[in-house]
Order: C-alpha cells, then sequence, then structure tokens
C-alpha cells in the first residue's frame, strides 16, 4: 500500500534519511522505532508530503506522490502535539475537517468522539484544553473519516489510561479491519498487543524491517521491550 | 479554498490583536475629526495613519500570525489539500481581515466626514497597502524560518519602504540635481509602494502645492487617469509579487 | 486709514456726478431704423456740445464712431454695434462725453494698432457706463487720459492665446481714473495699467483671463478695493510702483507653475491689507519690496502663502491668518530683514502658559522642505512622507538650513476675526 525506494532526506549536515526503502502492506500495524533522531519523525512526514526528500520515491497504492496531494484522503494522521486554530471550539475544528474531506455522513466513524467524552465540551475553545484534550481531538480526527491508512507519532502520549486503552482498542479493532496502521511510540510495552511488525531505523537508516513473531522467535523473549533490548545489546556486542 | 479562507478569517476576525487595531483606527480616526473643525486637516493626520501605521500593523501582525499558525498549517498541510490552497487562503484571509478592520476602523469615519474623491481615495490606498503588505509579511515568514528572524525581516521592510527608501531618493536627488530627475523620480515611485498610494492621495488632496513648479510633472503622469490606473497595476504587482514568491517556496517547504 | 480711504472715494467721484445724463443740457437727438436718422456718426456730427444722442435698438455697422464733443451717447436696449471684425467701434476724444447702455461687437484686430471697443483718446471726465463689449480685442482703450470713469460695463473676449489678444480694460498714461463694478473675462489682462496715477479700482471682477488678473507698472498711488481676481492663467502682476493700496481684494484659485495670487516685484511704500488669498499655488510673491504693510490678510489654503525673496527689505506682516497653507512662507536666503508679528498660524504647535492669548515660543514659518523644493523641484515627490516630516521636525527643533530669524516672536493662539 505504501511502498518507498531509498529516500534520502538531509537537513543541512544532518541526514536525516539516509536510503531507506519502506514497504507496508494492508492490514499491517507497524511499529516504527528508534532512538530519538533516527528519522521516525522525518520518515513520517515524507509520506504524508510534509516533507520533500532529496532522493527517492514514494508510492502510495502504487502512484506517485511527489506534488500529490489527493492521496491525503485516504491517511489519517494523528500528529505528536496536535495544535488548532486557538479562537476555534473542537466542534467548529471537527466540522472544518469535515468541510475540508467532504465525507458522507455515512463514512464518518464518531466512535472515537463518543468515547473519549468530546460531544460534552464540543463548545470549549480550544485554547482551553489541556494537553490530554487535545490529543483526544486528534485521535477522533485521525479516525473520523475510515481512512485506508493511519499514521499515529506518539498517540498514547499525555492521555490517561484508560483513554490510552480506548484508543489501543480502536487501533486493533481498525487493524483487523484491514487498515494499515503505523505507530510510532516510545512506550514499548503498550506496543505488544496492537503491532504485527517492527521497523526499526537508527541514524536515518533503517535497521531491520521484521515481523513481530519473527522477531520474538528470533530474541526468544516474549515482550517486545525485551525483544528490542536484547537486539540493543547484541548490537553492541 | 473558500473553506479554508472561511476558517482563517473566522479565526482572524476573533484575534484580540485585530479588534483593538479596529477599535484605535476608529478612535483615531473618530477624534482627529471631532477635534479638528477643519475635516481637511483630518485627514492629513489620518494620511500618516494611512502610510505608515497601517502597513507597520499589517506587516507584524500578519507575520506573527503566520509563524503562530505554523502547527495549524501543519495540520492542514497532512489533509488532503494543496499547498498552494493553503498558503493562499491564509493570504485572503489575512487580507481580507485587515481589510475589513481598516475599513471599519479608518474607512466609515472617513465616509462619514469626508466622502469625496479624496475620502475615497485615502480609502482605496488604505486597502491597497493593507493587502501589500500581508503580501510582504508572507514573504517574510517564508524566508525566515524561525520567527524572530521573520518579524525582525518584515519590520526591517517596513522601515525600508517607510523611510529608507524616500532618504535613499532624497540622497539621490541631492547627488543629481542638475539633472532633469522629475521622469526618473515618477519610475522610481512605482519601487515602493507607500510612496505611490502617498502621491495618489496628495494629488487628490494637497493639490496646490504639487501644482506649482514640476508638481506638473507629477500630476500630468499621475493625475490622468492612465497614471491611476497604472499606479494601481502597481500596486495589485507589489500586492502578487511577494506572495508569488513566498508561494514558491512555501510548496518545497519541509514542515 | 478709513479716512483716507472715504476721500479717495469722494474725490474721484465727483466727474462722475456732473457728467451724469441728467444733468446734460440740451436737446436729444434720435437715431433709428424709423427715425430721421439712421447713422449714429450723422447725429453725433449734429450734435452740439451738451445734447444727447439716443440711438433705438438695432444692428449698426459703422466703421468706428468718432465722438469729439461734450455729449451724451446712450443706447436704449442695448443696440448692438459691430466692428465686422475690422474696426474699432468708439473713438472718443473729448471732455464730458457719456458712452452709455450699447453693446459692442466684433471689433477688428491688428498686428500694428491697438484696436479695441471703446476707445479714448487725450480725453478728460469721459465717461463709459453700463455696457457689453463682447469678442472685442480692447475692451476699454484710454490713453493720455484723466479724470475718465468706467463702470458697470461686461467686457467678454474668447482670446485663445495672450499675443493675440488685447487687454479688457488697457489704460496708459493716465490720471484720476475710476474703474469700477466692471466684469471682465477671456482678456489678455483685465486690467493694464502703465503710467496711470491716483486712480481707483472697486469692485471689478477679472475672472478667467489668459494672463493676468490685473496688470500695473509705474501706477503710484493707485487704490484698489474689493476687487475679485479669479482663475485666470497667472494670476496677478503688478511691478515698479509705489505707493499702492489694496483693500479687501479676492486672489482666487491661481494655479500653475509659474501662477500667483499677486506677484509683487519692486513695489515699496504700499498697504495691502484685508485681502483673502485663497487656493493659490503662491498666495503672494514678493521681490525686492520695501515697506509693505501686509496685515489683516486671509491666506487660506494656499501651496505657498507667501513667498519672499532676499531681495525684500523692510516689509511687515501683521495680524494675519494663514490656515490651510501647505507651506506658509518660503525664502530663497538666510538674510531676514522683515518682520512677523502677531499673526495668527495654524501650524504653530506652541504653548500659551500665561493665557494672554499670545504663543511662549516663537514660530518658524519656513520649513526645510520648502526650501529643498525651492533647489530641487523634484523633490515633490517626497510630499508628506515620513523622512520629510522627520528632517522638518528635526529642522524646526535645531535649524541649520532655514534662515534662523525668520520667525513670529508673538504668534497667535486663536485665529483673528477676520
Amino acid at each position: 500500500m505504501i511502498k518507498a525506494n531509498n529516500i534520502t532526506k538531509q537537513f543541512g549536515k544532518l541526514r536525516a534519511l539516509d536510503e531507506v526503502s519502506v514497504s507496508f502492506q494492508k492490514g499491517e500495524c507497524i511499529a516504527l522505532l528508534g532512538p530519538n533522531g533516527s528519522g521516525k519523525t522525518t520518515l513520517i512526514k515524507s509520506l504524508l508530503g510534509m516533507v520533500v526528500p532529496d532522493k527517492g520515491d514514494i508510492y502510495f497504492n502504487d502512484k506517485n506522490i511527489a506534488g500529490q496531494w489527493k492521496h491525503r484522503d485516504r491517511i489519517g494522521y494523528m500528529p505528536q502535539i496536535g495544535r488548532y486554530p486557538e479562537n476555534m471550539t473542537i466542534a467548529q475544528v471537527i466540522d472544518m475537517m469535515k468541510d475540508i474531506r467532504k465525507k458522507d455522513t455515512a463514512e464518518i466513524d464518531e466512535e472515537l468522539i463518543h468515547r473519549f467524552g468530546l460531544p460534552n465540551m464540543m463548545h470549549k475553545k480550544m485554547r482551553a484544553l489541556s494537553g490530554g484534550t487535545t490529543q483526544k481531538v486528534s485521535a477522533a480526527l485521525a479516525f473520523l473519516f475510515k481512512p485506508d491508512a493511519l499514521i499515529l507519532d506518539e498517540p498514547t502520549a499525555g492521555l490517561d489510561p484508560l483513554s490510552s486503552e480506548i484508543l489501543k482498542q480502536k487501533i486493533i479493532q481498525e487493524k483487523q479491519n484491514g487498515k494499515l496502521i503505523l505507530i510510532t511510540s516510545h512506550i514499548l510495552s503498550e506496543l505488544d498487543d496492537m503491532i504485527t511488525e517492527v521497523f526499526y531505523m537508527q541514524e536515518g537508516r533503517l535497521l531491520f524491517h521484521k515481523k513481530l513473531s519473527v522477531l520474538k522467535e528470533e530474541t526468544g523473549e516474549i515482550k517486545l521491550s525485551k525483544a528490542i533490548a536484547s537486539i540493543m545489546s547484541a548490537q553492541l556486542i | 479554498m473558500k473553506k479554508i479562507l472561511k476558517y482563517v478569517i473566522v479565526d482572524i476576525v476573533q484575534n484580540k490583536i485585530v479588534l483593538i487595531y479596529t477599535f484605535l483606527l476608529l478612535v483615531i480616526s473618530l477624534s482627529v475629526f471631532s477635534l479638528e473643525n477643519n475635516s481637511a486637516k483630518g485627514m492629513l493626520s489620518l494620511l500618516n495613519i494611512v502610510l505608515i501605521i497601517v502597513p507597520l500593523i499589517c506587516a507584524v501582525f500578519s507575520t506573527i500570525y503566520i509563524y503562530n499558525s505554523g502547527e495549524f498549517i501543519v495540520l492542514l498541510v497532512s489533509q488532503p489539500l494543496k499547498r498552494r490552497t493553503i498558503w493562499l487562503s491564509l493570504f485572503f484571509g489575512l487580507a481580507t481581515s485587515l481589510c475589513l478592520a481598516f475599513f471599519i476602523g479608518a474607512g466609515i469615519p472617513i465616509l462619514l466626514y469626508h466622502a469625496d474623491a479624496t475620502g475615497f481615495m485615502m480609502i482605496a490606498m488604505g486597502l491597497c497597502l493593507t493587502v501589500v503588505f500581508v503580501s510582504i509579511a508572507m514573504l517574510a515568514a517564508g524566508l525566515a524560518r524561525d520567527k524572530a528572524k521573520g518579524i525582525g525581516l518584515s519590520i526591517m521592510l517596513w522601515m525600508y519602504f517607510s523611510l529608507i527608501f524616500d532618504a535613499l531618493a532624497l540622497f539621490f536627488l541631492f547627488q543629481f540635481q542638475d539633472y532633469p530627475l522629475e521622469k526618473i523620480m515618477t519610475l522610481m515611485s512605482f519601487l515602493n509602494p507607500i510612496d505611490l498610494g502617498r502621491i495618489q492621495i496628495l494629488l487628490q488632496m494637497d493639490i496646490s502645492a504639487l501644482m506649482g513648479y514640476t508638481g506638473a510633472v507629477f500630476r500630468e503622469f499621475f493625475g490622468n487617469s492612465l497614471g491611476i490606473s497604472l499606479s494601481f497595476l502597481g500596486l495589485s504587482v507589489w500586492a502578487a509579487m511577494p506572495l508569488l514568491i513566498s508561494l514558491r517556496r512555501f510548496k518545497k517547504k519541509d514542515l | 486709514m478709513k479716512t483716507t480711504i472715504g476721500w479717495h472715494v469722494i474725490f474721484l467721484s465727483l466727474p462722475l456726478f456732473f457728467s451724469l445724463p441728467g444733468f446734460a443740457q440740451g436737446k436729444t437727438i434720435p437715431v433709428g431704423k424709423s427715425k430721421p436718422l439712421q447713422s449714429i456718426q450723422q447725429a453725433i456730427d449734429l450734435a452740439a456740445n451738451g445734447d444727447t444722442v439716443l440711438v433705438d435698438p438695432g444692428l449698426y455697422k459703422e466703421e468706428n464712431i468718432l465722438v469729439r464733443k461734450s455729449i451724451v451717447l446712450k443706447g436704449v436696449d442695448y443696440p448692438v454695434l459691430d466692428g465686422q471684425h475690422k474696426h474699432a467701434i468708439i473713438t472718443v476724444k473729448a471732455k464730458d462725453a457719456v458712452i452709455e447702455g450699447f453693446k459692442m461687437q466684433n471689433t477688428g484686430r491688428s498686428e500694428i494698432d491697438d484696436i479695441g471697443a471703446i476707445m479714448i483718446f487725450d480725453s478728460y471726465r469721459v465717461t463709459a457706463i453700463n455696457n457689453i463689449l463682447d469678442n472685442s480685442n480692447f475692451g476699454v482703450y484710454l490713453q493720455n487720459s484723466r479724470s475718465c470713469l468706467i463702470k458697470d460695463n461686461d467686457i467678454t473676449a474668447y482670446g485663445k492665446s495672450e499675443l493675440q489678444s488685447g487687454n479688457g480694460i488697457h489704460c496708459w498714461n493716465s490720471d484720476s481714473i475710476q474703474i469700477i463694478g466692471n466684469r471682465i473675462t477671456g482678456h489678455r489682462d483685465g486690467i493694464y495699467f502703465e503710467f496711470v496715477t491716483n486712480s481707483l479700482v472697486w469692485r471689478n471682477a477679472s475672472v478667467k483671463n489668459l494672463r493676468y488678473g490685473i496688470h500695473f507698472m509705474f501706477s503710484h498711488h493707485d487704490t484698489y478695493i474689493g476687487n475679485i481676481f479669479e482663475g485666470n492663467e497667472s494670476g496677478v502682476a503688478v511691478m515698479y510702483t509705489n505707493n499702492i493700496h489694496m483693500y479687501n481684494n479676492f486672489f482666487l484659485n491661481n494655479w500653475g507653475a509659474a501662477a500667483y495670487g499677486i506677484l509683487l516685484k519692486d513695489i515699496t511704500d504700499s498697504d495691502i491689507s484685508g485681502n483673502h488669498f485663497v487656493r493659490n499655488t503662491i498666495g503672494i510673491h514678493m521681490e525686492g519690496c520695501s515697506r509693505i504693510k501686509l496685515h489683516k490678510n486671509i491666506f487660506n489654503n494656499n501651496g505657498w502663502a507667501v513667498k519672499i525673496q532676499a531681495s525684500c527689505d523692510n516689509n511687515e506682516f501683521t495680524r494675519n491668518n494663514f490656515t490651510g497653507n501647505t507651506f506658509d512662507i518660503g525664502t530663497n536666503g538666510s538674510l531676514v530683514l522683515n518682520t512677523f508679528n502677531g499673526n495668527y498660524w495654524d501650524k504653530y504647535e506652541g504653548y500659551d502658559l500665561n493665557r494672554d492669548g499670545v504663543g511662549d515660543v516663537p514660530y518658524h514659518p519656513v520649513s526645510m522642505y520648502s526650501m529643498i523644493i525651492d533647489n530641487n523641484p523634484s523633490a515633490l515627490m517626497l510630499f508628506r512622507s515620513l523622512i520629510v516630516s522627520l528632517l522638518d521636525k528635526s529642522e524646526k527643533i535645531l535649524p541649520g538650513v532655514t534662515p534662523e530669524k525668520l520667525q513670529d516672536e508673538t504668534p497667535l493662539m486663536k485665529r483673528l476675526p477676520l
């Protein structure tokens, strides 16, 4: 569904992406892992077209996305820190998004809105919201249009455990619906139940891209966090 | 385009700074007209507001607004929207709301107290300069990545157009005062939108001093309908050029 | 001052009083289509001193009617005298003659001779009153005459260029002339005086002439009261004259590169008061003038209210109102030999702590920018720009370029009720 060939991106002296190739398929839930500054966010932004790679092509459903914008209709994106026009209410932001996407009501999935209890605070202005509530809005927006692919940047950061759990359930559900889901997170423990594959980056390069089951088998660990830790230590040796 | 534009306008119109700006313009305009028993003198005071304050506020506010909308722009870019649409919506949103602010703050008092050719030209130039300086702010924001630099750049550009350019022109005039410079000066005025606006308003207003001497040259050129059309064309170019340059940069920008 | 005016008026009105038709003793000779005499010239030839020639309405095409007797030549309902674009219409060489109530049109035009509608030569106490002059080269032409009265005539021409057009009322080498209540338009100069002395110009309107509204030189001891000079190509210019008195005249709307409300060149010992200078490129331009008292004048909405060249000395500007002018005073030198006292300047930004109505700090009416424009007219493009305002402000605080001494020590806080 999403393919990238040898994409490279340079920010000044820093090489954020170095010949990275990816191939993500429907129905997969991929954990995008790696230390800080390993190029995860740049990769996500490249896939979304927010960062234009210096080299390499990205395909979405076999179409090159360079200079295109329509494919984003099929992608739901939840940013690490969502920032919205301060003077708008939640209702206005949601309406605006609906407006932009021009979807029929049948194609709208408001489950998260309801489960996060957002209808009670629809009239609140964005600037008055706590970080957690803003994250809820971001999450609800990402899932709102039933996109084929979901890109979630640190989705559970800032969410309370209950909401976190709701979101996790939703991710699993969507995965089962055959969507492609891309998650970056530092909290490896919570990824165990959701993900099917691990995409591990370091210093702008792809270190490995393996099925979770394969990874666990190779390392002999049951937990993702342990498995990663053992790889890291193996690397150090 | 329309949708984003609508949201940008709704957002800016609710902005406190814009409300204060409108209110301030309104207070200044009403007070100059009611304090001066001679509305022509009030117009002179307003001339400085239109030529100096309006461009400054428009440039600085727009620059800050664009930087503050950084995350919102990111949000929009991740949506199925053309970058061109987003950038132009921001521009037209800013231009429309600031024009509205100017019209309410200064335009209505002018219409109330001085609704003649001078008043109309003053309003037209205020609106034109608003649009031009929003465009210049977009350029400043497009060129500088960091907010402080961007605001600095837009203030520098404002300084250049409102003061430095004229100082250079004056210097140039003294250096070459033995040569006939009227035509060159006429051309030079097209290099500065504030000068274009000022000359057009003055031709409606302070015609007396301009008509003596070589004022005739300026009057002949700027005073007829061709000159007025060319001035407006010049201002349109000034509104379009910085915007288009910034748009080209924005299209390639990494967010 | 008032007594002087009154004296002038009474003295100059005496001839008018004696020459009124009612006082003429003698017979009346009618002229007209249905009358025995059809020719005006014939009637004049038949008349004796003191007679009246009364002309019926109609069109008369006679060549240059000559009046050499003390008669009254009077038209009924404006009979039309047509010069057929060839001739002068009436020539007077007489004393105590009156020309009244005619419409004169289409005089000739000549490069060599001055041709006009009413030509008055070497005459004494001649009156031209209540005539309509249409499309004349010169309107009324006086030469070597004394104590004549030109009153209530309507003088219109349609000249296209200065050179091909004569003056409305042209006086040369005359004395004690009164020009009262005439309306003059479309001529080269509305009123032209050369070597005309002790004369009065009162309540005339000289409008839209091709050159000057009034133009005089070497015409001493003349008085100008209540005239309107409006929209003339070059305004008004007066030269080489002393002892002129100008009261309550209006100098309006004289626009252009070389247009002045009034240009004073080598005028001395004169009195200019109560006049209105409104919407002129330059209200008053003074060159080589001395000892002129300018007081209680109104300068409103001019480009420059006053331009005073360094060649002027001992002129006094007192109690004038300067309002809405782009520049109040312009000058070309740093030497200041003229005084400005107790005027009202609307640009004055001083204060009056003791509340005596007089500002506590002097006012400098010369702006730096006006001097810049003088040297460098192209700088006009920067008019009212921020840089120019800043320069002007700093110059006001620390005069460097502008003449420091040119100042009003006692500027008024309130406009004078003029």
